[in-house]
Order: structure tokens, then C-alpha cells, then sequence
């Protein structure tokens, strides 16, 4: 599968080297140079060495993404620090160039519960830390 | 009517003032805190502090009941998923987003957020249609109604100079309606002879300015 990231922070780099290990194309597009450093470390060689893509670039303008290679990607996964962004760049993949399978990072549970019955498949760190915390202060009472 | 207005910078403030001068009912959200607390000193109960992209602040303003939400904000994701809540979600009739860079007005196309107003691209067509190259004005446009009225200054061997009006080679959609000559204007007959200097209204479709242009100015005796 071609794999497709916007965002090689914490949760997309190491998504993107997982990836890379289980032997997808990968394909990592940030705005931010400096964030390549943290794909050379989760690897332990360098990234393009290792066979991944890396693209410096505005996932909200459409040449990075083309850069990145997006018409050819399977899966597309936004995860910037930026909700907003990451909502928009989403539904650029879906309805502009149809990817198959997107998912965007959304902080605000509301928002990502919203956008979730729109069609688009949002994951949210924030309920899942929320769903946890509750149990694990409050136990069988939840 | 009731506005909701979120960006309090130069434009939604200033927006604000005057829909409130109107006597609208305005709402005007502001998300950074030194903003808010400047714009409130004026607008007082009119501004609320809060991010417009969280949907409990849209709704503390009320947005289930307005008629209008403006989304002028200087991001172009944020004016981009507020107008996308308030009218998927909160089913506002209408909204209006700002767009920042003129690049991302692809991006509110493809996300049907319209109106999208960028003050770069409407600057950039003013310049392009108010300079009058080639001697020709736009009097009115009317996109919607796909009419535009321009008011061109016939050139020394312009194709048109010397030739009856009915003679001219003009595309379909095009009509001389109005030649200025010695400070005075009248309405053309099929008959009326078109002379160099004279200044002529045309009403045309969109998109036939070149060829009109061509008939009354010459390549090598541009005016105005």
C-alpha cells in the first residue's frame, strides 16, 4: 500500500516508520525540515536509506500535496498539531482526489464526533485519554 | 437580522460597527484575549471571547438562530470550518468567509463554501478591469445577470474608425449602445458613422471584451 502523512510529529512518525517496517511505501509531507530528524531516529538509519519519501511542504496547497505523491496514495492520514488543518487537508484527500481510505487526527471531541458522522474517519486522542482516565479513576463505576 | 461575526480584526470590528449602525444584532466572537478585551471597551455585550471553530463558543452566541454568520477571521482553515459548521451543521441560510490567500480559494470551492471574498483577488481584478488599457472602462458588471457594459475611445485606423455601425465586426452578444462625440452622446442608428475620438458604450457578454476591443483600437494607435 502507498501510505501518505501530513504531519511528522510524535503520532505521524512513528505511524510513518511503523509503516516503513511492515514493508508499505511511505510518504511523509510537513511544512517543518527539522521534523525529518525525528523519522532518522525512530529508524536508527536514515529515512530515505530506509526507502521512505519525504516532502517539505503546506499540506493546504495542493503542489505539496502532488509533491508528496497523494494521486497514487491508498491511505492518507493528517495528523498536524492543528485540528483545522488537519480537518481541511482531510477532505481535500476525499473529494479531491478520492482517496480510498483517509483519517484525520482531531483534538475536539465534539468536532470529531461531528465530522465522524459526515463520513470522515476522525480519531481522537482526547476522548480516548478521556474514556480511559474515567476508568481508570473511577473503575466498574463507569 | 442577527449576525454572527468571528474575527474582531480590522474587518470584523469595523463590520461590526456598521451592521450595528444599521441596527442589525451583532455577535462578534474573538478568540485572542488582549483583541477581546480592546473591542469589548466599545462593543460590550457585542463581542464574546472564545474560539469560533469550537462548536459550544457558535453555540453560546447563538448560532442556531442566525442569519448570518461572517467568518473573517486572518485563517483560512478557521473562516473554511466555521462557515462548514454553521451551515451543515447549524443550517445557517447564509454565511460569507474571508479568504486570506487567494490560493486557498480552490479549497472553498471544493468544500462549497460560498461566498468566499478575497480582498488580494478583488483588488487584483479591480486593478485589472480599472486600468484602462487599451482606452476601455467597465461601466457595470453584472456576473450574475452575465452583462457587462464598457466604455471604449476609437482609435486613429481603428478597424471600426469611418465605418457605419451596422457594418461593424462585432461578435454576437454584442451591441453599441451609446456613442459620446463633441461632449455630447447619443443613441447610434444602423446608419451612424463611427469616428476616431468618438467614445462608445458597448453591452456585451462577458467574455467578448478582446474582440470588441479589437474593432475599436487599433494595435498600433492604443489611446487612453
Amino acid at each position: 500500500m502507498f501510505v501518505l502523512i501530513v504531519g511528522a510529529g510524535r503520532v505521524g512518525s512513528s505511524v510513518a516508520t511503523s509503516a516503513l517496517r511492515a514493508g508499505h511505501t511511505v510518504s511523509v509531507l510537513d511544512e517543518d525540515p527539522l521534523s525529518h530528524e525525528r523519522l532518522d531516529v525512530e529508524l536508527g538509519s536514515s529515512w530515505e536509506e530506509a526507502g521512505g519519501r519525504f516532502t517539505i511542504g503546506t499540506a493546504l496547497e495542493q503542489d505539496a500535496l502532488d509533491a508528496a505523491g497523494i494521486a497514487e496514495a491508498d491511505v492518507f492520514i493528517v495528523c498536524t498539531n492543528g485540528d483545522n488543518t488537519n480537518l481541511v487537508v482531510a477532505q481535500i484527500g476525499q473529494r479531491q482526489y478520492n482517496v480510498p481510505r483517509v483519517i484525520a487526527r482531531v483534538l475536539d471531541p465534539r468536532r470529531a464526533a461531528w465530522y465522524r458522522e459526515q463520513g470522515l474517519h476522525t480519531i481522537c486522542p482526547t476522548q480516548i485519554a478521556i474514556e480511559q482516565l474515567e476508568a481508570a479513576a473511577l473503575g466498574s463505576e463507569v | 437580522m442577527y449576525v454572527i461575526i468571528c474575527g474582531a480584526g480590522k474587518v470584523g470590528w469595523n463590520l461590526a460597527r456598521e451592521l450595528i449602525d444599521k441596527e442589525h444584532e451583532v455577535t462578534v466572537v474573538e478568540n485572542d484575549r488582549r483583541r477581546y478585551l480592546t473591542v469589548e471597551q466599545e462593543l460590550e455585550h457585542a463581542v464574546q471571547y472564545g474560539d469560533a471553530t469550537e462548536l459550544w463558543v457558535l453555540e453560546r452566541a447563538g448560532i442556531q438562530r442566525a442569519d448570518l454568520v461572517v467568518a473573517v477571521t486572518g485563517d483560512d482553515e478557521d473562516n473554511l470550518l466555521i462557515c462548514q459548521v454553521a451551515k451543515e451543521k447549524y443550517l445557517c441560510d447564509r454565511i460569507i468567509a474571508r479568504v486570506n490567500n487567494p490560493r486557498n480559494l480552490e479549497t472553498f470551492k471544493l468544500l462549497g463554501i460560498q461566498p468566499a471574498v478575497s480582498a488580494t483577488d478583488l483588488i487584483l481584478r479591480l486593478i485589472e478591469h480599472e486600468v484602462p488599457s487599451y482606452g476601455l472602462v467597465h461601466l457595470l458588471d453584472l456576473p450574475e445577470e452575465r452583462l457587462e457594459i464598457i466604455e471604449l475611445v476609437v482609435s486613429d485606423n481603428a478597424p471600426a474608425a469611418d465605418r457605419e455601425v451596422q457594418e461593424l465586426d462585432l461578435p454576437e452578444g454584442a451591441l453599441v449602445i451609446s456613442v459620446l462625440r463633441d461632449g455630447g452622446g447619443f443613441v447610434p442608428k444602423a446608419d451612424t458613422v463611427i469616428q476616431a475620438g468618438d467614445e462608445v458604450l458597448v453591452v456585451l457578454d462577458p467574455g467578448l471584451e478582446e474582440d470588441i476591443t479589437r474593432q475599436f483600437v487599433s494595435s498600433n494607435g492604443r489611446r487612453g
